[in-house]
């Protein structure tokens, strides 16, 4: 990366994360919800870790991994909006004034989605942990169960920016929140799969990648280290990433139709 | 009606109320981005709870008459009445944003007909999201052991559970006058619905969930909606009261709700 | 700001058959030539919807024109985009700020893209935004600024990199009194002490009248009139006559009238106007031909030339008259256009 570029992506990370750091009215729902929700579920769907073939007695300790999975919606929300706004007040207009790279801007405004990766990780493990969850893979499990909520956060927010930049509307990327929800949910999210009876049901969540990532974070909670698991996982955290992104480059492109 | 000095006649409770349900109504059904998401939620978290929880019929002590689908649609229903209550008090917020409130203020004789015709499109669109959600439980297989009366029981809970959660969030709405006053019409209705016997029946709850919902006034709702649904009545004369009473109590919240925006003008 | 490496051709814009189209509209921009020479100050002047905007976004490379050419600070805005931004600075129609960061922040970023050093940098913003009066307000967001502070850090924001060209799009535009007038101090200063030539747009007759050295008055896309405001006006010269009937059936009969003194136009205002080739001695002879005429008179006004009496002439309707017929217009064609 040029010197150049390393300047612009750390002016516009600087950003980025700046304001991320000055909306708590955004990031503390995204911290709060996804533990509610955890905490309700955990406590009424206690009684299935008595189903045969359920692989933990701990529910939080399955529960948890979909705490995470909500984190990464809420950065899809975050830095969409956020750029959105951008393109709505015309601040998109005055940073494509300036000798600004394209991949520059894209990158930076990831910084902002990393940083609420890792307080969402770290926040999610503490409380979880506070309430019972196990970690089976240690101490090491635990920082590469942050590093995967960093992977999926941000290859999330790579898809908030390409709504925003496609869309040019906050309105719009608020819109996409109940579809991810909904994908969430068509998924392993409340039981695992071989233990979803209803064919149609088990057959959708088969195929959502979603569910590949709750059993990386699960491999690591209940199992230990299994490095098949993870490797899947992260390689669908990166593949996201690299489509949200090229997706992202192809709609900056057309929205920053600068000569 | 009355009659002003300059002789022609300015609407009453009615008009005004028929005026006010009639936009909200056709706006609805004319507007897809209003209509699907409003269909396509209930049907959604019904699919999810109905279709991928089943396991969750086989829990030891799970012994629900009608089987897991009955019992998660219970409570997809009562869901989807508060949520439609929920949106319609988005829509009032909207219109106090854009300015549209003042023509129905400026209108209306009788300002309580505008709450009372916001109720009323509520009511019609929750209606209509049942009857599809109905259809759809019925297509997969949903058992249904009580009779008619049971079912009007369950349907009756549901109108009254819809119109608590509009008049609450019309005393919201009109408070704050903002769609910025979105989650707090949403967050308190979402958080009473979840800490309820969502999953499992309150005797497989355990902990700190099975303390809350024993207090939930949501649980009797939910319990009695069971009843209803499975042909073996149970709390019905609580959860009636204590539908009527959320309704009475909301009520008198939009009231001052809607007082608090003459004021405002 | 001359210091900045500019010679004369450097600091000038000039555009040839400049045209943008858009798919669901008219042509925004309908083949404008136009010059600016180095150091001027030069006003566009026309309704909501007439196209200034539209030309402004691709004379600073935010839009490609559709056909024509145009070169801003010796550069062409299409094959050297990259050099012809590095020669400006922009204040577009929104304000364009952050709300979460503060003045100074801005500053610190603006300065960054622009490649300037980290220790220039800080200089640069805390002279800018003591130029702009913001030095108090520069640790606060910007969201807490009002709309004249906004526009003033605007202002600063398209000078941190010290353009040899700044455009101002509409730069006024709801102001009050006292924070236009400090604005047009701080254009007329950059102009004449620093030499920077600036393009400014307005709706506002008295902001061209009393900024620019140049006024280009654009209508549907195409430039109507240009020159200075005392050439323009001169070349209006005579007093204008605005007749408006009682009657509005008896418009048609009025404009009749009137044409006996005049070239005669259709107004807005439900009437008709003549400039008075005899002057003003002749306003009494119009005044008995109309009443000659039985045509009962509901406002009858006499004005020296403005701008608007320009726009007046080279269009038939008043610039402000305009304004309503065209928003809707370039709305719609401002939907085909990207951010």
């Amino acid at each position: 990366m040029s010197s150049e570029l390393r300047a612009q992506v750390g002016q516009l990370a600087r950003r980025s994360v700046l304001r991320t750091l000055r909306q708590p009215a955004q990031f503390v729902p995204a911290l709060i919800f996804p533990l509610f929700l955890l905490a309700v579920n955990s406590g009424g769907l206690k009684d299935v870790t008595n189903l045969p073939g359920f692989p933990t007695d701990s529910y939080v300790t399955f529960a948890v991994a979909v705490t995470f999975m909500q984190g990464a919606l809420f950065s899809v929300m975050n830095s969409g909006t956020d750029l959105a706004r951008d393109i709505e007040t015309g601040f998109l207009n005055r940073l494509a004034l300036t000798p600004l790279h394209g991949a520059a801007l894209l990158t930076g405004l990831l910084a902002g989605s990393i940083v609420l990766g890792v307080i969402q990780g770290v926040v999610y493990l503490v409380v979880g942990v506070a309430g019972g969850v196990e970690v089976a893979a240690g101490v090491g499990g635990a920082v590469v169960l942050v590093l995967l909520s960093v992977a999926v956060t941000t290859a999330f927010g790579t898809i908030g920016m390409f709504a925003a930049l496609r869309t040019g509307s906050g309105e719009a990327v608020q819109g996409l929140f109940p579809v991810f929800f909904v994908f969430l949910f068509l998924s392993s999210s409340s039981l695992p799969l071989d233990l979803l009876t209803t064919d149609w049901f088990h057959a959708v969540a088969t195929v959502n990648p979603v569910s590949y990532l709750l059993e990386a974070f699960r491999s690591l909670l209940i199992e230990g280290w299994d490095a098949g698991e993870l490797a899947l996982g992260f390689g669908i955290a990166a593949a996201l990433f690299a489509l949200g992104m090229t997706a992202a480059a192809s709609a900056l492109r057309t929205r920053l139709v600068r000569t | 009606m009355s009659r002003p000095a300059h002789g022609t006649e300015t609407p009453g409770f009615g008009a005004i109320a028929r005026a006010v349900a009639w936009r909200s109504i056709h706006n609805f059904f004319a507007n897809p981005a209003l209509l699907v998401p409003s269909l396509i939620f209930p049907l959604f978290f019904f699919a999810s709870f109905a279709g991928g929880l089943s396991a969750v019929g086989n829990v030891p002590g799970f012994d629900f008459p009608s089987g897991y689908t009955a019992f998660q649609f219970v409570f997809v229903l009562l869901q989807s009445a508060a949520f439609g209550g929920v949106f319609t008090g988005f829509g009032i917020a909207r219109d106090f944003e854009t300015g549209f409130a003042r023509r129905y203020l400026l209108a209306a004789s009788n300002r309580n007909g505008i709450v009372a015709g916001y109720a009323i499109a509520a009511l019609v669109r929750a209606v209509f999201t049942w009857a599809v959600l109905t259809a759809i439980a019925l297509v997969a297989g949903m058992e249904i052991g009580g009779g008619g009366a049971d079912l009007f029981g369950l349907y009756g809970l549901a109108v009254l559970v819809n119109l608590a959660a509009t008049m609450w969030a019309a005393g919201v709405a009109m408070r704050v006058r903002s769609i910025q006053g979105g989650p707090l019409m949403q967050m308190p209705v979402f958080l009473i619905l979840f800490v309820a016997p969502v999953y499992v029946p309150l005797d497989l709850l355990s902990g700190w969930i099975h303390a809350v919902a024993s207090v939930n006034p949501v649980t009797a709702l939910l319990e009695a909606g069971r009843g209803f649904i499975s042909g073996e009545p149970t709390l019905i004369l609580l959860a009636f009261a204590i539908a009527v009473a959320l309704g009475l109590v909301f009520a008198w919240w939009s009231r001052g709700g809607l007082r608090r925006a003459e004021a405002a003008g | 700001m001359a210091e900045s490496g500019a010679n004369g051709s450097g600091a000038g814009i000039e555009a040839i058959g400049l045209v943008r189209e858009f798919k669901k509209g008219p042509r925004a921009v309908d083949g404008i030539d136009l010059r600016v020479e180095p150091g001027e100050i030069y006003g566009f002047l026309g309704p909501n919807g007439a196209g200034k905007s539209t030309t402004v976004l691709m004379l600073t490379t935010l839009l490609p024109p559709t056909a024509g050419s145009a070169r801003v600070g010796g550069h062409d805005v299409v094959g050297e985009g990259a050099q012809v931004r590095s020669a400006i600075g922009a204040a577009l129609q929104e304000a364009a700020l952050d709300p979460l960061l503060t003045g100074r922040e801005h500053m610190r970023l603006q300065t960054a893209l622009h490649g300037i050093g980290k220790g220039e940098r800080e200089r640069i913003g805390d002279e800018l935004l003591a130029r702009v009066g913001l030095s108090q307000a520069a640790e606060r967001k910007v969201g807490g600024y009002s709309g004249g502070m906004k526009r003033r850090l605007d202002l600063a924001l398209a000078l941190a990199h010290r353009p040899r060209i700044l455009f101002l799009d509409e730069p006024t535009t709801g102001l009050d009194i006292q924070s236009r007038t400090a604005l047009w101090e701080e254009v007329e200063r950059l102009a004449a002490e620093d030499g920077v030539t600036v393009f400014l747009t307005t709706q506002y007759l008295e902001e061209a009248d009393a900024l620019a050295d140049r006024v280009g008055i654009i209508d549907h896309g195409k430039i109507v009139a240009e020159g200075t405001p005392a050439e323009l006006k001169a070349e209006i010269g005579r007093p204008t006559v605005v007749a408006v009937p009682r009657d509005p059936d008896q418009r048609e009969q009025t404009i009749a009238v009137l044409g006996r003194f005049g070239e005669c136009a259709e107004t807005d205002h439900k009437g008709g106007s003549v400039q008075l080739a005899g002057g003003e001695t002749e306003l009494a002879e119009v005044v008995r031909a109309l009443d000659s005429a039985g045509i009962a008179i509901e406002s009858l006004n006499l004005h020296a030339p403005s701008l608007d009496d320009v726009f007046l002439a080279k269009t038939g309707r008043s610039l402000e008259g305009a304004e309503e017929a065209e928003a809707e217009a370039e709305d719609a064609a401002a939907e085909g256009a990207p951010a």
